[in-house]
């Protein structure tokens, strides 16, 4: 058993391209394609400086998931994205509801 | 998964055509893929769904399935050299043997759709935290199966363990990275997500949580003490307070360098008239508080 030390355990603030398309095993034209269609929205202006937040690298992983599980193309999959996020916030707000 | 009837998990007959198994995978994918629907269980159905699709999808599978079973992978023939592979991923031996790194990546790629959630790929794996370990700070054991191989240029799997400790106050859809924890001492990245918590509910950094308190308490207001993830804490309920009225306690969320809020609903309970003396009571309420809640209503 390996132990990772404190010091080699690394909070993830943002990832590059570049390490976003190794991340989850794409070209990063493919990333590229996810900034076109909206679903992601990295900071930094040119590509080379974007940086992709935690909530845009877990769109990244889900949005691969779901063209590779259930053949959607780019459009489809940052639609299912946003009903989603919109659904989980209807679901949220129905908590808070107490429903 | 042994014992799982493949047809049975895809709800077709044994008869099915290939085209009614394609329609019947493409349907519960849908239905349990775990990004889309987040219900309990949902993960290891989708798993089991497409554990039965990657069998029944290939004729030659398919066909050792049907005649040996559960046991279709180790049929009663001559023992073949080579590894013993897990039996979840249902490589066709061919395929391995000609197996080199760059093709076994491509495979692992495609695992990475189907098997990502319950098994960790090599570099990267899902770490679930009770919302506790968050608020303490945990040291968790990570299990990975990487590939390696041998000097024959065979792949085999090795199990592996990491520990981790988890820093306090990660959240939801954060990474760790932990350097040269991964195969072949590649950073290993930990996605990390939270398990539901019976009582708390995480949005973000805040929390809330429905807080039960009596009609007395309710109306006169009252210092009572509520659960917090990090333990119980006093608070104030306001006289004249109202059901679903909520109460923000200011940096009880999830903690960090600029801590979350924690959120608390009220929620007024009425105790259940069991005895006659309490029926009294109620009955003396109606007559002498003269309130109509549905006044505004016209009714």
């Amino acid at each position: 058993m390996r132990l990772a030390n404190r010091e080699h355990i690394e909070v993830i603030e943002t990832l590059t391209l570049t390490e976003l398309s190794a991340f989850c095993h794409v070209q990063a034209d493919w990333v590229t394609s996810l900034v076109d269609y909206g679903v992601l929205d990295p900071l930094g202006g040119d590509a080379a400086d974007w940086r992709f937040s935690p909530p845009n690298v877990l769109r990244a992983r889900k949005a691969r998931r779901l063209t590779h599980d259930l053949g959607l193309n780019l459009a489809g999959v940052a639609l299912v994205l946003d009903l989603i996020e919109e659904r989980d916030a209807l679901a949220r707000k129905l908590a808070q509801l107490g429903y | 998964m042994a014992g799982e009837d493949f047809y049975k998990v895809l709800g077709v007959a044994r008869t099915a055509s290939a085209d009614d198994i394609k329609r019947a995978y493409r349907k519960l994918a849908r239905k349990y893929h775990p990004d889309v629907h987040k219900g309990a269980g949902t993960a290891e159905k989708f798993q089991a769904v497409g554990n039965a699709y990657d069998v029944l999808r290939n004729p030659e599978k398919r066909a050792a399935y049907d005649a040996y079973g559960a046991d279709w992978e180790n049929p009663p023939r001559p023992a073949q050299e080579g590894q013993n592979w897990d039996g979840g991923f249902g490589f066709a031996r061919e395929d391995m043997s000609r197996a080199d790194a760059g093709v076994f990546r491509d495979f692992f790629d495609a695992f990475g759709s189907r098997g990502g959630f319950s098994r960790p790929s090599p570099q990267q794996a899902r770490l679930a935290l009770d919302l506790e370990d968050v608020f303490a700070g945990a040291r968790k054991i990570v299990g990975l199966r990487m590939p390696e191989m041998d000097p024959q240029g065979r792949m085999h799997w090795r199990d592996h363990k990491v520990v981790v400790n988890v820093p306090k106050g990660i959240g939801e859809g954060q990474h760790l990275r932990l350097k040269g924890q991964g195969a072949e001492g590649a950073d290993l990245i930990l996605e990390i997500a939270l398990n539901p918590h019976p009582i708390f509910r995480v949005d973000g950094r805040d929390i809330s949580v429905d807080l039960p308190i009596t009609p007395w308490e309710a109306a006169l207001g009252a210092r009572i003490a509520m659960p917090t993830p990090g333990g119980k804490v006093q608070v104030k309920v306001p006289p004249n307070a109202r059901s679903g009225q909520r109460l923000r306690l200011k940096g009880r969320g999830m903690p960090g360098a600029v801590p979350g809020d924690l959120y608390a609903s009220l929620l007024i309970v009425n105790p259940p008239v069991k005895t006659a003396k309490a029926r009294e009571f109620y009955e003396r309420m109606a007559g002498e508080l003269k309130f109509d809640p549905r006044k505004d209503q016209g009714a």
